[in-house]
């Protein structure tokens, strides 16, 4: 490796000596990548004219009277596909391209990116097989279909807890067997290095039209950049241009599922402790021995009982502040947002407008408060009905 | 002096794991390191599958800490681990239990398992114990060459006897990878083959001879072939190909998991099964060490 792909003591590359060979590899065809004026032109046009960047920045009038200052959501639930994910998987598809690959395969939790992947892979010409846990393929259907339309083959993972952590594991697994013909599309920054960095590169063009957008209007950087953070892309994405501004607050919002005092959470950075699994070393949800706990959250996005090095590494330095919203919370947040702006965010970043929300009042009127809006709710739309049906109706 | 094993000033010949596999070699035959995951089914049969892997002629004994999440192994390993973590199997109960083997079995012993455990356990205090408890090497599934500094060091500062620097190859690796995997490797090369994932034999014995010859030359340390070594077949072509030695651990503990769970759990019929799987692959190992080049080499 030409990197030490650290964050502090976090981060690495934690893999099986056989997945070295492809890691090194990738990781100098994206060194390469990042200085080839014609791979940044191919991916800016893709972004612009097939995914339909760059996204808008919307003033959100209700929240801004409930929070009391002025808020923005940055609007990537208007991305093509529905969410942040795409910037990341046509990213690395053309990466992917570039090292002679015929197939990509990934893992996905909600489906988000799977769906994804199998977009980018349907423009791109390259096979997709996608690998999912088994009880997220019986809970996504919807998602599991969209996959296969786009021409992926969608395998249920059976092993393990049948959820995203083993997902993982078994596109590890494959791509351990296939690692000549085949390319990891790895969904967040999390996983071993070059992925963390990797990810971060593609979703950085968040936080670059925040504050574009945010000068034009306003000349200004904004006072805090708010995002949910399940592995911790759209996060990233979103804080990575204001890391060098120490004036710019970034607050992470974890998933507190039924409450951080039940263990029945996906909170990693809040109340788990470092460990190595999934390639790297960050924060993570563990028994005391070492053992990686399921995680829970109402958003299947955000059930993931890791974190990406990085924000382990914000979060020690006290750069970023990691905060966090029930399964409740964002229930209510998402539909207060339907409501009073015609929004319906994903139940991902309805955590972010829940914590938000929570602010009320401890902001100056001037204050300037970007929320990454990370994706649309229509995935959720039948879950997050039926769990407002089971608390007593629409709140 | 050969080339089959070039001496090193850092070398550890004396070690037990490596010295049987040279007294195997010396024999004519290639060591036999079958691998189970501690607590499956449960920690006394375990006991009795190592008694079992002894009887049927295993040279080495390797073993995993059941962990929740292993994506360097199959289906069939993880799904021990699951039965393992189900008992309650810890990495406490895992030590323990070494030392009772050590107790009642010579045979060296080799570990593997995840970074995850060792970090949690603290490094230090891993290795010290797992060198009290009877450890000859450990291989760390998820540590690279270049993440192995840490745990190299923490190994070296409690326990000089232990080796912690086992280290993978496959095809896959370049030379210059080999070479610094010879610079800090120890007790043998975890050779990883196709053998048992293809089935086309004679193809597979082809190539992996030039993999395996690749290997000798840069790294001086004895091989043994794992991955997919489930019948005496592959043990034959891994030995046909120039390997000093072989792994096998999912044909193992298909067998522990077909007699040993479940309502018709019968331990008695597991031990045999597992005995006399570890002796046919054993038989396979025997009079076939370099078979093919020892009228033109001999080692040290």
């Amino acid at each position: 490796m030409q990197l030490s792909g650290r964050f502090g003591p976090f981060g690495g590359c934690f893999v099986s000596e056989l997945l070295i060979p492809a890691l090194e590899e990738m990781e100098s065809a994206w060194l390469a990548a990042r200085e080839d004026s014609a791979f940044k032109a191919e991916l800016d046009d893709l972004l612009a004219r097939w995914a339909g960047r760059p996204t808008p920045l919307y003033r959100a009038p209700a929240l801004s009277d409930t929070i009391g200052c002025e808020v923005y959501l940055k609007r990537e639930d208007l991305l093509h596909g529905g969410a942040h994910k795409t910037n990341n998987t046509i990213g690395q598809a053309l990466l992917a391209k570039r090292m002679g690959r015929t197939q990509l395969i990934a893992e996905t939790g909600a489906g988000q990116h799977g769906v994804a992947t199998a977009m980018a892979g349907a423009l791109l010409g390259l096979n997709v097989r996608v690998f999912m846990g088994a009880k997220d393929v019986a809970r996504q259907q919807p998602n599991v279909r969209r996959m296969q339309l786009f021409g992926a083959e969608v395998i249920p993972v059976e092993s393990g807890s049948r959820s995203l952590k083993d997902a993982i594991n078994e596109t590890l697994r494959y791509w351990t067997e296939t690692v000549a013909t085949s390319f990891y599309v790895f969904g967040t920054v999390a996983g071993p290095h070059p992925y963390p960095s990797i990810v971060k590169d593609f979703q950085r063009v968040i936080g670059e039209e925040i504050r574009a957008d945010l000068q034009a209007e306003l000349g200004r950087l904004p006072t805090a950049v708010m995002a949910c953070v399940g592995g911790g892309s759209n996060a990233m994405g979103a804080f990575a241009e204001f890391v060098p501004h120490p004036e710019v607050r970034l607050i992470g919002v974890e998933p507190a599922g039924h409450g951080l005092e039940t263990g029945q959470h996906g909170a990693t950075l809040i109340a788990g402790r470092p460990g190595c699994v999934h390639g790297s070393i960050s924060y993570l949800l563990q028994d005391d021995v070492g053992q990686v706990l399921e995680a829970h959250s109402i958003s299947a996005g955000l059930d993931y009982p890791g974190v990406g090095p990085e924000h382990a590494w914000l979060k020690e330095q006290g750069r970023a502040q990691y905060v966090s919203a029930t399964d409740n919370e964002a229930l209510d947040a998402l539909s207060w947002l339907c409501r009073n702006e015609g929004i319906l965010p994903a139940l991902e970043s309805s955590h972010a407008v829940a914590a938000a929300m929570k602010t009320a009042g401890q902001w100056q009127a001037e204050d300037v408060l970007v929320i990454n809006l990370s994706g649309r709710g229509d995935k959720d739309l039948a879950h997050a009905i039926s769990a407002m049906d089971a608390r007593g109706g629409v709140a | 002096m050969s080339d089959v094993y070039p001496q090193r000033p850092d070398s550890t010949p004396t070690n037990p794991l490596t010295q049987c596999i040279r007294a195997c070699n010396d024999r004519g035959d290639g060591a036999l390191m079958p691998f189970i995951v501690i607590g499956d089914p449960d920690l006394q049969a375990t006991h009795a599958v190592v008694d079992a892997l002894v009887a049927g002629g295993a040279d080495i004994l390797e073993f995993g800490f059941p962990f929740s999440d292993p994506p360097a192994d199959g289906p069939v390993i993880q799904a021990a681990d699951v039965r393992a973590l189900n008992n309650g199997t810890t990495p406490v109960d895992c030590l323990a239990f070494i030392a009772e083997v050590r107790a009642r079995h010579d045979h060296p012993i080799a570990l593997l398992l995840y970074y995850n455990l060792v970090l949690q356990h603290g490094q230090e205090r891993f290795f010290r114990d797992a060198a009290d408890a009877g450890v000859d090497a450990v291989l760390v599934a998820d540590v690279p060459l270049e993440e192995s500094g840490p745990l190299r060091a923490a190994a070296a500062s409690v326990a000089d006897r232990l080796i912690s620097n086992v280290l993978i190859a496959s095809e896959l690796s370049t030379d210059a990878r080999l070479d610094q995997v010879a610079e800090v490797a120890g007790g043998y090369l975890y050779a990883v083959s196709r053998v048992g994932i293809t089935g086309e034999q004679q193809d597979v014995a082809a190539g992996l001879q030039s993999q395996l010859d690749r290997f000798r030359r840069r790294v001086p340390l004895p091989v043994l072939v794992g991955f997919g070594i489930s019948s005496p077949d592959h043990v034959s072509a891994a030995m046909a190909a120039g390997a000093d030695g072989v792994i096998s651990g999912s044909a193992i503990v298909r067998r522990i998991a077909q007699f040993g769970v479940g309502p018709s759990r019968d331990i008695d019929k597991m031990s045999a099964a597992v005995t006399s799987f570890t002796a046919d692959m054993k038989a396979a190992t025997r009079g076939t060490w370099r078979k093919a080049r020892s009228a033109t080499s001999s080692h040290l």
